[in-house]
């Protein structure tokens, strides 16, 4: 696990480096700040940032595109916790990719569910051309980036943009879109159609600057609100606007003093380590998570494959549901009336995923598994609580469902290093695949024989190896991003505390299947 | 003795008086104008009264509005202290016409030492020596040349009506002297329109000696020895000391004989100071101790005062009332015993790079060394007040006291070392600078010591030590923690870790820029974030240093550098931080990107005030055509004018301020469109 854990922060290392050495100086060269030191000015001294989709286009588009090319998270500003969203023009212009477009809403997304100020650092050429239909046709493709703009500052959430850059096009709508934006003079530059364009339309001959510079937009058409002398400048504006949004986060849980947990983060490596295979007891990882180690199991002696419990998190009350086994109906009844508990109560829940399914067989089907099942994922489904979610080893098939997998929509989705996710285990997918494909052959009476079908598999097991695999999962946008298992607690932590902002929903369960 | 008395003084002396007063029993009644409303003097005394508005004219300076309060109050004396009405002879008689016992010396006394050339003569016929030199109306060439040979070469010749250097020559031998004449001539001709010039002895070294008297109503006069005024800008006195270091012994006695021949000779009471120029070549040639010239008689309690009460070990305002109150003098002349050595420095408010223009603004932050039996402290003001356009810009008097001169500076030393000033620009670096010069520390001092050690002396702060750098760090992250508490409590969500100012990354190690400007130059420190403090990369130095510490309220930081516990004080105002360590001050700007914005985009062709002052007059408006040259606004800063002149030709764009104005150090007063930058 340490070496997982190695690898991960190396490759975020790298990614962290964005466009390049040669891009990075020229972008300096030109007075310009990276897109991290933006976010960095932009947030409260020696703020957190949760950072989102860290691996985003991980392995993609020829390994051309770090991180997407964005950079996405939550960070303190005026003592609010705010969705920062920056371009980072050193990668491919800061142009979107599909995965690009993907993680800028998963954002707003975060954004949206938890009430949270956006502040976009804009400097993008915007859609990508030569991947346009995979960018802009679709529902969730960029046209959703201003559909969001919209319904956000129509719920309240601020949008806030400051243009370092280029806003072409679509791009223009960012800045224009937003509640209130800023412009760094002879840098930012906003307008529908860029001096190109004009020219091929009208035959008018403009330069950038004079068609949608700083001067231009602060000074005659109005699109822009203030006026910035250079990035630096542009952000303390920034600050200073949210400073100014008068923002209350109420107090929405009863509080603790909180109390680290008694056992050292650092075991986590030690008690799950890397294969899945290995059993060991769930309680073990929630300890070393939870305020002094301490937490009140509901069912303990019932349903034992799920462990539900009560405990505190930071000093925030939380709800627990972790697996410790694979998933039988008692389990799979536990689950659901503890989460029908913790909406009742008002209590977030925390879903720590390990589970390769519900069980299967004649007994098991006989005693309708299908419907608990059924059962566990509509309460989870319909639980309007917070909902917090860490794969922490594996994610398959209905059990990812019954246990809060993306589908279902919790307000932040992590994976561990170690985890794997997929409809079921490569194993078990190459052996039905097998066992269908050697009934069809005995069916017409043809022999298989034993090298035959362990090369039939192989591919298989290599497919669901490379595409369970968390840098698969976080490339494409699967879940938030990939974390330590010993920062669990602190990510979990900072999660809640954002998830506060927004008011928690009045949770009605559908119809459970008696 | 008076049961109650009005101080009718501001700052440093009155709260000294107040102090003697006290202790003596006697109700003490302050004056004050609108700018003093707070002051430390009226804070300190029983009952106090206001006078007028700030400027001294419209209160310090009036002496009937005084007079009232005095009635008013029931003073039965009153002090005048030093400075305002302190030599004024028409107040001295008013406050006896109208039944006050004055603090001070007898009218005609002040008038016959209030005209120089007249208090010269005085002395002269009453056998105290005096500069030689020729003050006639005769200027012919053959009489100048005849003066100066029955002075003695070298010479000085001046212009009557001179000033600054113009027609001023030395002249070394008698052959130089007839062209020496010609030149001076030309030039006061050139500068005053008249010719007319006089001739002194040339002192190349003098030294400035004044000796302490003291007269009572009974005919008794005596001296409280001398002190050494030698340092001096600007014809102000910088560091005092007594007794004069090697000063001959029969020097000495011929001084203090001398100081006592001139006041019996006006019929002195009370306290008083014979100025003396002591010659400290002829000292060495003449053999007999040297010479030394009358120059003047200060008829008041001097600002040096303290230097003879350490070294005497009396209190002189006690003596002054007690003289007022028509005692006899408390101890005789062989009575009175000196010991020991004393030194006064004065920090003022001003700036010696810029030729000691003084400064005003508010005292953020004041600390001075604690007070011992070596060490005074005399002060008006406490943190928080500020040093106004409308008087004196003194801070405090530090005066110490050792068994000789060597051990006594040693204290002065540390004692400059703990001065800590945050607010207007101080002499602070000057003072310790003189008192760690071996010139200084040898005794080797006489008028011109400032002058000569001028570039040793006045230094510029130069580049921010990396010691004091950390603990600006260490200080604004001390400080967020503290904010970041504060935001934590009023949360409520107070346990968040949002809340953590550890600058926590997901998968990464994080790092903060810190940007300072220090003078011109911007310095960036790097802070990685640690466990329980910070790693801090700093310019100029090799190694990062490990950074923990503690900040209290007041600003005293306890920081842990590499293991080596330090104390500093770091005072944060508005974006100026700074930081005292190692008996230095060091001041650094926090960079802030908006203000550096605003800052860096003045309109073009701003003028602005290079001092806090208030504006006297606006020669042009909005829409005139001025050239190069020509004076546009008049600013007046502690009671001097500056002309604000066009760099260039072209047209006033604006003048934001009218006379009367008060304005601050980098107000823009005139906006100027040049010819030369119109496209």
């Amino acid at each position: 696990m340490t070496a997982l854990v190695a690898d991960l922060r190396a490759q975020v290392g790298a990614i962290k480096q964005g466009g390049g050495e040669r891009a990075r100086a020229k972008h300096l060269e030109r007075g310009r700040l990276p897109a991290r030191e933006r976010v960095r000015r932009l947030l409260d001294v020696g703020s957190p940032f949760l950072e989102l989709s860290q691996l985003a286009a991980h392995g993609m588009y020829g390994g051309e595109v770090p991180g997407a090319g964005i950079v996405t998270g939550i960070g303190r500003i005026a003592g609010a916790e705010c969705m920062v969203i920056a371009n980072d023009p050193t990668v491919k212009g800061g142009t979107y990719y599909p995965l690009t477009v993907k993680k800028h809403l998963r954002a707003q997304e975060i954004a949206f569910e938890n009430n949270l100020p956006c502040i976009y650092l804009v400097e993008s050429g915007g859609a990508n051309l030569p991947h346009q239909d995979e960018v802009f046709p679709d529902r969730d493709h960029f046209g959703r980036i201003f559909y969001n703009q919209a319904n956000m500052s129509a719920a309240g959430v601020p949008q806030i943009a400051v243009v370092h850059g280029s806003c072409t096009a679509g791009g223009a709508y960012v800045p224009a879109m937003s509640d209130e934006n800023i412009i760094v003079r002879q840098q930012g530059t906003i307008f529908l159609g860029g001096p190109p364009l004009v020219k091929a339309a009208t035959g008018e001959v403009v330069s950038a600057e004079d068609l949608g510079g700083a001067e231009v937009h602060a000074r005659v058409s109005g699109v822009s609100d203030h006026y910035a002398m250079d990035d630096g400048h542009a952000l303390a504006i920034a600050r200073r606007i949210v400073a100014n949004l008068n923002r209350v986060k109420p107090a929405r849980l009863s509080l603790r003093e909180p109390r680290e947990p008694i056992y050292d983060a650092d075991e986590i490596y030690g008690i799950v380590g890397t294969d899945l295979r290995k059993p060991y007891d769930v309680r073990e990882v929630i300890a070393r998570i939870v305020d002094g180690s301490a937490f009140d199991e509901f069912k303990q002696l019932y349903g034992a494959t799920l462990v539900c419990a009560f405990a505190h998190i930071f000093g925030y009350p939380v709800g627990i549901v972790a697996n410790n086994g694979i998933l039988f109906s008692d389990s799979a009844l536990k689950g659901t009336q503890f989460v029908e508990l913790c909406c009742q109560r008002g209590t977030p829940l925390i879903f720590l995923q390990n589970i390769t399914g519900f069980m299967v067989g004649a007994k098991a089907e006989a005693g309708g598994i299908a419907k608990d099942g059924a059962k566990m994922v509509t309460a989870v489904a319909c639980a309007r609580v917070p909902k917090l979610t860490v794969l922490i080893g594996g994610s398959f098939g209905a059990g990812n469902y019954s246990m809060c997998g993306r589908a279902y929509q919790p307000r932040f989705l992590w994976m561990w290093p170690n985890a794997r996710i997929s409809v079921m285990g490569g194993e078990q997918a190459a052996g039905v695949l097998a066992t269908v494909r050697r009934d069809g052959l005995e069916a017409r009476g043809e022999a298989w024989p034993e090298a035959d079908e362990a090369a039939f598999r192989r591919p298989i097991l290599e497919q669901y190896e490379s595409q369970g695999h968390p840098y698969y999962a976080s490339a494409r946008l699967w879940d938030d991003g990939i974390i330590d298992p010993a920062e669990t607690r602190m990510v979990l932590g900072l999660g809640i505390s954002a998830a506060l902002n927004a008011p928690f929903a009045e949770t009605r369960f559908g119809v459970f299947r008696m | 003795m008076f049961d109650s008395l009005l101080i009718a003084n501001r700052g440093e002396i009155a709260c000294r008086i107040i102090r003697t007063a006290r202790r003596l029993g006697i109700r003490t009644i302050a004056v004050y104008s609108d700018a003093d409303t707070e002051a430390l003097h009226v804070a300190l005394a029983d009952e106090a009264r206001r006078i007028g508005e700030a400027p001294a004219a419209e209160s310090y300076l009036r002496g009937e509005r005084i007079l009232a309060a005095a009635s008013a109050a029931g003073a039965e004396a009153i002090h005048p202290g030093y400075g305002f009405l302190a030599e004024n002879a028409d107040f001295a008689e008013a406050c006896r016409a109208a039944g006050f016992a004055f603090v001070g010396a007898p009218a005609p006394a002040i008038r016959a030492m209030g005209v120089k050339d007249r208090a010269k003569a005085i002395m002269e016929a009453a056998g105290v020596p005096v500069v030689p030199g020729y003050h006639g109306a005769d200027q012919d060439d053959a009489t100048l040349a005849r003066a100066a040979r029955d002075i003695g070469y070298p010479v000085l010749i001046k212009a009557v009506a001179g000033g600054g250097g113009k027609g001023m020559r030395i002249v070394a031998r008698p052959e130089a002297l007839a062209e020496a004449v010609r030149g001076a001539r030309r030039e006061a001709r050139a500068a005053f329109a008249d010719e007319g010039l006089l001739i002194e002895a040339y002192l190349p070294r003098p030294r400035h000696v004044e000796v302490q008297v003291f007269a009572d109503a009974h005919g008794n006069v005596v001296h409280l020895f001398e002190r050494d005024c030698s340092l001096q800008r600007r014809y102000q006195k910088v560091i005092e000391e007594a007794p004069a270091p090697g000063l001959d012994a029969g020097l000495r006695r011929r001084l203090g004989a001398a100081a006592i021949e001139a006041a019996r000779a006006i019929a002195y009471e009370g306290a008083g100071t014979v100025e003396f120029l002591v010659d400290a070549n002829a000292a060495a040639e003449a053999g007999d101790g040297g010479a030394f010239y009358f120059m003047e008689m200060n008829t008041r309690l001097q600002v040096e005062h303290p230097v003879t009460e350490m070294i005497t070990g009396l209190d002189l305002v006690e003596w002054q009332l007690r003289v007022a109150a028509g005692e006899r003098l408390p101890l005789g002349q062989d009575e009175i015993v000196a010991g020991g050595h004393a030194f006064e420095a004065r920090l003022y408010a001003e700036n010696p790079a810029r030729d000691f223009l003084p400064a005003a603004g508010v005292l953020h932050h004041v600390r001075f060394p604690a007070e011992t039996a070596h060490l005074r402290v005399e002060t008006g003001v406490r943190a928080g007040d500020a040093i106004g356009i409308d008087y004196d810009p003194l801070i405090a008097k530090l005066v110490v006291w050792d068994d000789d001169r060597a051990a006594a500076l040693r204290r002065l030393r540390k004692a400059l070392a703990k001065v800590q000033i945050v607010g207007p620009v101080t002499n602070a670096a000057f003072l310790s600078a003189i008192s760690a010069h071996p010139a200084f520390a040898a005794g080797d001092i006489d008028t011109g010591f400032i002058a000569r050690h001028r570039d040793a002396l006045i230094v510029g702060p130069g580049r921010v030590p990396p010691r004091h750098l950390a603990f600006a760090c260490l200080h604004i992250l001390l400080r967020r923690e503290d904010e970041a508490r504060e935001q934590a409590r009023q949360s409520a969500d107070p346990c968040s870790p949002w809340h953590r100012t550890d600058g926590w990354r997901l998968n990464d190690d994080n790092h903060h820029v810190l940007t300072f400007r220090d003078g011109d130059a911007l310095v960036e420190a790097i802070v990685h974030y640690r466990d329980g403090g910070w790693l801090l990369e700093l310019p100029g130095t090799g190694a990062p240093v490990v950074a923990r510490g503690q900040c209290d309220a007041t600003g005293e930081l306890l920081a842990d550098i590499d293991g080596v516990r330090l104390r500093a004080t770091v005072i944060r105002v508005g974006e100026a931080i700074t930081v005292f360590s190692d008996g230095s001050g060091h001041t650094l700007a926090v960079e802030d990107p908006a203000a550096r914005a605003e800052l860096r985009e003045p309109a073009p062709g701003s003028l602005r005030a290079a001092m806090p002052g208030r504006i006297v007059a606006v020669q042009v408006a909005a829409g005139d055509r001025v050239g190069r040259g020509e004076t546009l606004v008049v600013l007046e800063a502690m009671k001097m004018e500056h002309a604000i002149t066009a760099p260039s030709d072209g047209t006033v764009a604006a003048v934001p301020f009218a006379p009367g104005d008060q304005v601050e150090d980098g107000a823009v007063l005139v906006v100027l469109a040049s010819d030369a930058e119109t496209p």
